[in-house]
């Protein structure tokens, strides 16, 4: 049997769902008597809300166009093109979170470069016509090609594996810095994706040299046609310059620098990207495919990847369909907000509902002075828009003149949304909300910004404590993606899918959290942080505990949390959470002094340890080592997320994972939090199936 | 005929004409990105006409209709990336759609509203038939107004036979494999080429493809093929889709410049427009309408038709070709008639054609530097035609 029917044998059998992308070929005259081109429509048959994807299917229809081609010889190109919008966005997620063998993982990758590689080895030119969305495996197709070029409204150029937990791997890490030199390779395979999967335009992939030629959207295919015809005659020539003597050592140390910083060798897929990166300054073909078929079959067998595939289907999937949200049809409509307080956070959110709702806000305070000071920074934050060309002047008109400032309460006459940003004290909250239901209409939606305290209590003076929404933004708010919505003991539906409508209209993530101390994001960064710091008061030295998870590869290390939050607001969240549990949340004296002393926090401004912030921790006796401190931790979030899932906090461990990967920016390779705790051993029982965020037992 | 400015024809192109229907080039192409295509195409051949100093496109269609509709000179100036400044509109004069676009144009430029125009026209018969939407008047037909032929274009050629009785069908037939032969010899001689834009077309069965040239053409037709054709219009009749123009999708386009500027900008002109005329005559022989406008518009220019060296007439209808030259004593396969063949082998996108012409006549023109006067002329329905007398550049 020769390898293409093994893999058949092997993969033809499974992903039985795959939406196959089927290759379409068609003869074309190329312009200027070049000759005959025989043109590849990649095409799944869905319009672009369905991108092309290639799973085994796929890539055997692929491969029986690529054959069909090879056999003839009236040809004098080969080009491969998309289908309206899309080119191909890579490999078929859903297939390789089915892979349960390492042979399956290997013969993926080994089949993608069978197929993939003809394109190069076909004895005629090859070329890419990349006429939109180009990610992973749809952008190594066109690697593979001789020649590309890409259409200037292309919205999407991205390598993302590396984000997921894999590597560009049918080719990516050998062709790309071959093509466009390592530094600019490792742009696209390793800081893009480490960097909130960031994708770039058409423009900056022609920038980097990704593609030969660029061509407006208007008449790409007619324009790319007639390059290709001077390519095939010669009177176009495309320089490559040999990459020998870029400096790759230097791009992959100073690349390899990055990814400890972000990571700390959490996740394996960048560093196994990066090695693929630095043999493809010397590997021939073979061996640098061989190299990245065993590197798949790695990351596949890994349980950081299937973790990865399961944090992006609940970013993609469960945060568009929040568990437990009523029915859309009941969502009122908003067509004014009102905002209670004009300080930071009030602003932020005036902003926010302004350009969400494009709905006038109106934010209130009992000083004309600060009540000035709210509504010029939200006209200062639309100048910056504007500078920045993110706005027109005619949109920046729009929203400055939504925005207004009001010192009394009777501007939310004719609210249907208002909120409340102001200090986190439960009798003056209930005075605010006593207040605003005297004027506003009798359907209109009350919500609270409230970080921990109790939705119920709150709407307990309240003649209609059905209309009280938790609606919890996080700092700062325009970027944070998270919204926890709380339903109170008397929410109604109606409220609740207002405010969930209200939180899609703003491009949030919502998720519905049961009301109890401090929802989810909190609770468990709280319940992190106390246990580290705990250890610190008994006597850890503060660098240690600090230190004790780098492993994890969390975005930034609990002291420094403590800083970018305030020691001030997280000693509060910590206080409250002691008065509800009081067993398992604990006040430090640390943080109590830390907080009186007025010090920002333990680091200095150059990000050193300030030794006078780091005294007021000491005294403790009963030092731990990191691994105790590790170990302690991971069981307290273990013990609080089980008793969270107990209480009915959030319905099921996904959100909690949600919460942490939106909300606290929690990484990909470990699934948010649950999937690192069964993997780690510290669940018992699991919170998840096996197979559902790691590799298939 | 009075005017303050020369107004010249720069350059012209075309898409490839297709056949309508779903197996046709165009199936699942829309009609605008056709129009797109075009003034993109135009722009990129002269580079020295600076995109904003485009003062008006008008782009003509006979049914407003969808992808034809939102005023399409507009909606396509837009979609095809010229400045925003630039404006544009929409144009109806049916089969005469384009050729009215650039007089209407070149009327302003005359007067000095306008210095470069884009005018144009497209029909895609596939995705808009003839009569799409039409509601006509009652009164046409209760008072008699029109012969209730009139708006059906193939009965009209039938009437024209009847006017002119020595136009036999087997006349006719000859006409139109002469007009297939020009074709393709055009064809063979690189004649039509240039001026083809080549057109990306997609079905979602097929994938993506390249339209490079006509789809209709029919090479090696016969008389004894063209013979033994229904005659869908009458019983026995003369008119057949041998000897018709046939149900098309395409599109044209052309620079059309005040004199002074095309020089200014370095733009060539290839033709002096000289005068241009419209006529009306009975609908129901809509075909005649050619005689009455060439004979104003020879009027206007000071010319008699012996000074016009070479004639593109669009072939609706064989028989309405003959009776034009009938009627002015010229030959059936007189040589300075259609040089390159005509509709009965392009095609006729209705509203585009008018512009088909007036780029085949200036390629001929380049040719022929001997000729100084040529005229465009074709017949519309309800019953007009129109005629454009213009000078050789070359």
């Amino acid at each position: 049997m020769t390898n293409i029917d093994t893999w058949r044998a092997l993969l033809s059998e499974r992903s039985t769902d795959e939406v196959v992308t089927k290759a379409l070929v068609r003869d074309v005259e190329l312009p200027y008597g070049a000759g005959t081109m025989a043109l590849i429509t990649l095409d799944n048959g869905f319009d672009h809300t369905r991108p092309n994807t290639f799973g085994p299917h796929g890539l055997f229809a692929l491969n029986g166009a690529l054959s069909e081609i090879a056999a003839r010889n009236d040809l004098v190109a080969v080009g491969v093109t998309g289908k309206p919008f899309i080119f191909a966005v890579g490999a078929d997620l859903k297939g390789a979170a089915s892979v349960a063998s390492r042979e399956e993982a290997h013969a993926i990758g080994a089949l993608g470069h069978h197929v993939f590689r003809r394109l190069g080895e076909l004895g005629i030119p090859s070329f890419a016509f990349v006429n939109g969305a180009a990610m992973g495996g749809g952008l190594e197709i066109a690697l593979h090609c001789a020649y590309r070029t890409i259409s200037s409204g292309v919205p999407a150029v991205a390598l993302p594996e590396c984000f997921l937990g894999l590597v560009p791997g049918w080719g990516g890490t050998q062709l790309l810095p071959r093509l466009v030199g390592p530094a600019n390779a490792i742009k696209l395979i390793i800081e893009n994706p480490l960097s909130q999967n960031r994708m770039i335009k058409g423009a900056q992939a022609y920038e980097l040299g990704v593609a030969d030629a660029m061509f407006e959207p208007a008449d790409f295919l007619e324009e790319s046609l007639r390059w290709a015809a001077r390519v095939v005659k010669g009177e176009v020539t495309v320089e490559r310059p040999a990459r020998d003597g870029d400096d790759w050592d230097k791009a992959v140390a100073d690349a390899r620098f990055l990814v400890d910083m972000k990571l700390r060798g959490a996740s394996p897929a960048p560093y196994r990207a990066l090695d693929l990166v630095a043999l493809a300054r010397t590997a021939s073909r073979d061996e640098g495919f061989a190299a990245e078929d065993d590197a798949l079959a790695d990351l596949l067998m890994g349980d950081e990847l299937r973790a990865g595939l399961y944090a992006f289907d609940l970013v993609q999937r469960r945060a568009k369909r929040p568990a437990g949200a009523p029915d859309k049809a009941l969502a009122r409509k908003v067509t004014k907000v009102g905002v209670v307080g004009a300080g930071l956070m009030a602003s932020q959110m005036a902003l926010l509902f302004a350009r969400r709702l494009e709905v006038p806000v109106v934010l209130t305070d009992l000083d004309q002075a600060r009540l000035d000071k709210g509504v010029g920074y939200v006209h200062a934050e639309v100048d910056k828009l504007l500078a920045k060309g993110r706005v027109s002047a005619d949109q920046a008109n729009r929203l400055k003149a939504l925005v207004t400032g009001s010192l009394t309460k009777d501007a939310f006459a004719d609210a249907d949304f208002v909120i409340e940003a102001v200090f986190e004290d439960m009798a003056v909250k209930k005075k605010v909300f006593a207040e605003v239901e005297a004027v506003v209409p009798a359907e209109c939606v009350l919500a609270t910004n409230t970080s921990s305290l109790s939705l119920t209590e709150m709407g307990s003076g309240l003649a209609h404590p059905e209309r009280l929404v938790g609606f919890h933004f996080f700092n700062p708010v325009a970027v944070m993606p998270l919204l926890e919505i709380v339903r109170g003991a008397s929410t109604d539906d109606a409220t609740l899918a207002t405010a969930f409508a209200v939180g899609k209209a703003l491009k949030k993530s919502s998720v519905l959290v049961k009301d109890a101390p401090a929802f989810v994001v909190n609770r468990l960064l709280t319940r992190f942080m106390g246990e580290v710091i705990a250890a610190v008061d008994e006597g850890t030295p503060l660098e240690v505990a600090e230190h004790a998870l780098d492993d994890l590869g969390l975005p930034m290390t609990p002291f420094a949390l403590v800083q970018l939050v305030g020691p001030a607001v997280g000693l509060h969240v910590a206080e409250t959470l002691h008065a509800a549990f009081p067993e398992r949340f604990g006040v430090s004296e640390g943080m109590a002094k830390l907080v009186a002393s007025g010090k920002p926090g333990v680091y200095a401004p150059d990000f050193s340890l300030d030794a006078e912030a780091v005294a007021l921790f000491t005294g403790g006796d009963a030092p731990s080592t990191a691994e105790e401190v590790r170990r302690r931790v991971l069981e307290a979030l273990a013990e609080e997320i089980r008793i969270m899932l107990d209480e009915g906090v959030v319905a099921a461990p996904q959100d909690i994972d949600l919460c942490m990967i939106l909300g606290a920016g929690w990484p990909f390779h470990l699934g948010g939090v649950t999937p690192l705790l069964d993997r780690a051993g510290f669940a018992r029982p699991r919170f998840l199936p096996p197979g559902v965020a790691s590799v298939p037992a | 005929m009075p005017s303050s400015r020369d107004v010249v024809f720069v350059d012209g192109v075309r898409t490839p004409f297709g056949r309508s229907g779903p197996k046709g080039l165009y199936a699942e192409t829309r009609a605008d990105d056709l129009v797109v295509r075009v003034i993109r195409e135009l722009m990129r051949r002269n580079p020295a006409l600076p995109p904003e100093r485009v003062d008006e496109v008008a782009i003509a269609a006979t049914t407003q209709i969808g992808d034809q509709g939102l005023t399409i000179g507009r909606s396509a100036a837009v979609l095809a990336g010229l400045p925003k400044s630039v404006p544009g509109y929409a144009i109806d004069r049916m089969c005469a759609g384009a050729m009215t676009a650039v007089t209407t144009v070149a009327g302003g430029i005359a007067f000095g509203a306008y210095d470069v125009a884009i005018a144009g026209g497209v029909e895609h018969m596939g995705r808009h038939p003839m009569g799409e939407g039409v509601d006509p008047n009652p009164r046409f037909l209760s008072e008699k107004l029109v012969d209730p032929s009139a708006l059906v274009m193939g009965m009209t050629a039938e009437n024209l036979h009847d006017r002119y009785p020595a136009i036999s069908k087997q006349r006719a037939d000859a006409y139109a494999v002469l007009s297939q032969e020009k074709v393709a010899k055009a064809y063979a001689d690189g004649k039509i080429q240039p001026d083809l834009v080549p057109t990306a077309i997609r079905t979602a069965e097929k994938g993506w493809g390249l339209a490079v040239e006509d789809e209709a053409p029919r090479p090696g037709t016969t008389l004894e093929g063209l013979a033994g054709l229904k005659t869908p219009f009458r019983p026995h009749g003369h008119v057949t889709a041998g000897n018709s123009s046939g149900i098309n999708d395409g599109a044209t386009g052309c620079l059309v410049a005040a004199r002074d500027v095309a020089e200014e900008l370095g733009l060539t002109a290839k033709m002096r427009l000289v005068s241009y005329a419209f006529a009306g005559v009975d609908p129901e022989v809509m075909g005649v309408g050619p005689i009455p406008s060439t004979e104003r518009a020879l009027r206007l220019a000071g010319l008699s038709i012996s000074d016009i060296g070479l004639f593109e007439i669009n072939e609706a209808f064989a028989v309405q070709v003959l009776a034009f030259l009938e009627h002015f004593g010229i030959a059936d396969d007189d040589p300075r008639v259609n040089p390159y063949g005509g509709a009965i082998a392009f095609g006729h996108p209705l509203a585009s054609s008018g512009v088909r012409l007036m780029t085949q006549l200036a390629r001929q023109f380049a040719e022929r530097p001997d000729v100084r006067y040529g005229i465009t002329t074709m017949c519309v329905g309800m019953g007009m035609g129109g005629t454009v007398i213009w000078e050789n550049l070359a």
